[in-house]
């Protein structure tokens, strides 16, 4: 075949770098001419600014979307989703159905969200019906936790009225703004420890939508036992489970991390819970991300130049719901443990095989359509291409009992979309 | 030899005495009573009627399972005229062979030295650890048994001397019969290539049923094919016949109470184990302070004293202050007379993925212990004990493996000396937690330990090709060293049934 691949990155990370040697690609400079560039959602924004942006040519791949910030950044996901939502409820779909309390039945997995200080007033009404909820305030900019904090009570946030006379808040530039959602207090707790799952999924287009899901992701958990007391909402150990936060603590062992694979999981709650409340659970977590993306599939440029794979972070509650907590563009690609390099090696080369079919200097105008054999951890999560061809009249919510989750996310062979229901 | 009569009567007197006055007796006895109002009970079939309603009320299948755990539970009864501690171990050398009273004085003498109330943990280094056990019993010997023969190929030429009787593979095939090519099993036969209609649903359909009729002995003999995720938790419950009533939860909350007010010196040990072996395993580490809750609570409880009974060791003693050796003033030390080794809280782990009910999770722990794992780290004659279980893993790798056994042997790394870890903590750690589940229903289903062996055995000849390279311990080792991605069931199937021997 013609020359190798030439790709260049900006993020140092041993896993990127040894899969693209081990492929005998070529690295070069920025300002040469490349094929593969593996960027930081920094660069990326440059790449498509209006001023430094620059077209990409036919052979040329980039690791994110344009805007992916619709669906990355936290205030603009909840954004998108409550269009989404608004916009199948005038269409009159059955996926927008409402239960007796005005909840939407399939839609209702993020939690109650509001932008701060836009939404303050609406905020504060929410939270009189309810004054000893709790809630969490987030950076929308941020990652790792940074700048997290709980709150109970108005005084916290005051700074965030709107009408605050005494609000020294001048610059409303969108860096200091703030989402506050209301805190899943109940999370499902395991050893008494509070954990939240990170799955990574991989978009290689998004209209059609086709999206793959890597069967090996993990739980992280907190070290410190958890506690919804209000004296330990100061306390980030015991409710935020970031690995960023989490290894600063006295207990974080650096042999696993505080990771359990997803398959740990499914093993616990089997055995503890039965099958078929657990595969409900794991349908459901496929739900909710395939609907994420649907969500922002239609405000999403869609350029062929372009694919993502991100990082979702999922809370279970003591109910066994899931909950969308938020989607990252750029997932760490550091390694806590020895395990944790090889998980993120192997993602990252299942990433490449699917992103640049055999590994040859790619045309972006192919169709996206990796033969099966190539997914090696990934699994197709939906395939709105195939799904549309296998008849437009199928129930929306009928699924045969026996999906994956009765296999545990071992390989389908048939490469099939997991629910093929779904439309 | 005892005749096979009173040898029937002996046993029904003994399991009659147990069960009298236990709980369930009483409750038998309240149910019998409440019949009398029932309008089908009448005064002049009174004893058929009451019998038929404790029968279809499902009492009756209480009293079996509690009968059918006695029986698994304890030893046939020796010759009346056998003092009790044949009952423990019949072999006298290996009753010799028990921890010397002398041994135990010195480790309380240790333990008075360091009085702090929060003694340094790194001097406390575990009372025994695996290594220091296999070197005990790699020097017990019967001094009965005289071995004329020049040492030659065809004598036992591994760790182990003492002539135990073990099982070979037709023995061994005969024993497993349902591990067998023809039987399906959980473990072979719901991988994803196999449709679950062949095998998995009906599988599924049967240990419902076993479940819904609540009978420990069905219940035994179902999950010798294994058992479905959803299903173990009660199933092994049931085969253990733990039912977790009100007052097996009183009891463990007053076991509770009692380490909120007292510490043993053993807690440090406890501490120390959890910390080295589940706090770093990748699949235990979550439940660390469930191990601490159950494990505290074991140390505390005194019905494990029981199993002494039928245990070839003794507990230890300890001496009121002041009284050394005044047999009134004499204590059990710990109270469930039970010192924990180096790797003991591995046994609690794989549990935690089943129960996440603290007192069913102990009780569970608590039976397994004194029906299996006791074997594990005391010196018996037993089939099922650790000495039985070294020999019939060096048999079997010597008789069948010779050329991997010798070669072994020439460069110093005789297979027991890597394997046994793995038996004495009944694979925990070792496998896969999944995997380890499967084997663990095996040795509930055949109520034996046996399996133990035969899969390190497996395991070895599974590697034989790698393990043909090597020339150091170290190396062999190293080959040996990764047990987590190994199917349990598939090696157990070949090496029993799919190797020409």
């Amino acid at each position: 075949m013609a020359g190798k691949v030439k790709w260049v990155t900006d993020i140092e990370k041993s896993v990127l770098i040894n899969n693209f040697e081990k492929r005998g690609w070529i690295q070069v400079a920025e300002n040469e001419d490349w094929n593969f560039y593996w960027m930081s959602v920094q660069t990326i924004r440059n790449v498509f600014s209006v001023e430094t942006g620059y077209r990409l040519s036919d052979d040329q791949i980039v690791n994110h979307f344009p805007n992916h910030y619709e669906l990355t950044r936290k205030d603009l996901m909840v954004k998108n989703i409550k269009r989404y939502r608004r916009e199948l409820e005038k269409e009159g779909s059955p996926l927008a159905e409402k239960d007796e309390n005005g909840k939407y039945i399939y839609l209702d997995f993020v939690p109650v969200t509001f932008m701060l200080p836009a939404d303050y007033n609406l905020f504060v009404e929410e939270f009189r019906k309810n004054p000893s909820s709790t809630w969490i305030m987030k950076p929308c900019g941020k990652a790792q936790g940074k700048g997290i904090f709980l709150i109970n009570k108005l005084s916290q946030i005051k700074k965030w009225s709107r009408d605050s006379k005494t609000s020294s808040f001048v610059s409303q530039s969108s860096k200091e703004a703030y989402v506050i959602s209301l805190y899943i207090n109940n999370p499902l707790l395991i050893g008494g420890k509070k954990f939240d799952l990170r799955l990574y999924v991989l978009v290689s287009t998004y209209r059609p939508l086709r999206c793959y899901m890597y069967k090996l992701g993990f739980c992280r958990f907190c070290t410190v036992k958890y506690t919804p007391s209000t004296s330990e909402l100061d306390n980030m150990f015991v409710h935020l489970t970031n690995v960023a936060i989490q290894k600063h603590g006295d207990d974080y062992n650096h042999i696993h991390g505080g990771k359990w694979t997803v398959s740990n999981l499914r093993l616990y709650l089997e055995s503890t819970r039965g099958k078929e409340v657990t595969n409900k659970l794991f349908d459901e977590i496929h739900w909710i991300i395939v609907q994420s993306l649907k969500a922002v599939a239609p405000v999403m440029n869609n350029d062929k130049h372009c694919f993502e794979c991100y990082g979702y972070d999922i809370i279970i509650d003591d109910k066994l719901k899931p909950w969308l907590i938020e989607v990252n563009a750029s997932p760490s690609l550091t390694s806590s443990t020895a395990n944790d390099r090889i998980l993120k090696y192997n993602l990252i080369n299942d990433t490449l095989n699917i992103a640049v079919p055999n590994g040859e200097i790619p045309d972006c105008k192919w169709n996206k359509s990796p033969p099966k054999e190539v997914l090696g951890n990934y699994e197709v999560l939906y395939d709105e291409e195939m799904a549309q061809s296998d008849g437009p009249d199928r129930d929306l919510r009928s699924r045969s009992g026996q999906s994956t989750g009765t296999k545990g996310g071992r390989a389908r062979d048939s490469g099939k979309p997991i629910l093929t229901t779904w439309k | 030899m005892l005749d096979p009569d009173s040898g029937l009567s002996l046993t029904i007197a003994r399991i009659v005495r147990r069960l009298q006055g236990s709980s369930l007796h009483s409750q038998l006895e309240r149910q019998a009573r409440v019949s009398l109002h029932k309008p089908e009970i009448k005064l002049e079939s009174l004893k058929e009627d009451i019998k038929d309603f404790l029968k279809t009320s499902g009492w009756e299948k209480k009293l079996q399972n509690a009968v059918y755990s006695e029986l698994n539970v304890f030893p046939s009864p020796c010759h009346p005229a056998a003092p009790p501690e044949h009952m423990k171990e019949p072999l006298a050398y290996m009753r010799k062979a028990q921890r010397p009273a002398s041994e135990q004085k010195e480790l309380l003498n240790k333990w008075n030295e360091m009085g702090t109330d929060e003694p340094d943990l790194s001097l406390f280094r575990p009372v025994y650890a695996p290594k220091d056990f296999l070197e005990v019993l790699m020097n017990l010997r019967n001094p009965n048994y005289e071995n004329g023969e020049q040492p030659s190929f065809r004598n036992h030429l591994g760790l182990i001397q003492v002539p135990l009787k073990v099982k070979d593979i037709p023995e061994l095939k005969e024993d497993f019969s349902e591990l067998g090519l023809n039987t399906g099993q959980l473990g072979i036969d719901d991988s994803a290539q196999v449709p679950p209609e062949f095998f998995e649903n009906e599988h599924v359909r049967v240990g419902q049923k076993v479940l819904a009729e609540q009978d420990s002995a069905a219940a035994q003999q179902y999950v010798r094919q294994g058992c479905p995720t959803a299903l173990r938790a009660d199933l092994w419950a049931l085969i253990l016949n733990i039912s977790n009533q009100p007052e097996d939860i009183l009891y463990y909350e007053q076991l509770k109470s009692n380490v909120i007010q007292y510490d043993l010196l053993v807690d440090s040990l406890i501490y120390k184990d959890v910390k080295l072996t589940a706090s770093n395993d990748d699949y235990y580490f979550v439940f660390e302070d469930y191990l601490y809750q159950v494990l505290l609570c074991f140390s505390r409880d005194t019905s494990v004293l029981e199993h002494f009974t039928y245990s070839s060791a003794t507990p230890p003693k300890s001496y009121i202050r002041g009284k050394l050796g005044i047999e009134e003033y004499a204590v059990f030390y710990p109270p469930n007379g039970v010192i924990p080794f180096h790797g003991f809280s591995m046994y609690v782990a794989p549990l935690c993925f089943l129960y996440h009910e603290p007192s069913k999770l102990y009780q569970i722990f608590r039976e397994m212990y004194v029906r299996f794992f006791f074997r594990l780290h005391s010196i018996s004659s037993h089939p099922s004990g650790i000495v039985s279980l070294c020999l019939l893993f060096e048999t079997l790798l010597q008789t069948h493996l010779p050329q991997l056994f010798y070669h072994l042997r020439e460069i110093g790394a005789q297979p027991l000396r890597i394997s046994f870890k793995w038996m004495v903590r009944a694979f925990s750690g070792y496998l896969a937690t999944d995997q380890l589940l499967l084997l663990w229903d095996r040795i509930l289903g055949y109520n034996s330990l046996e399996i133990l062996a035969v899969l390190a055995a497996a395991v070895f000849a599974f590697r034989a090709v790698n393990l043909m390279e090597v020339t150091s311990l170290a190396a062999a080792e190293a080959v040996l060293a990764d047990l987590s991605t190994l199917k349990v069931m598939p090696l157990l199937q070949i090496f029993l049934f799919a190797t020409v021997t």
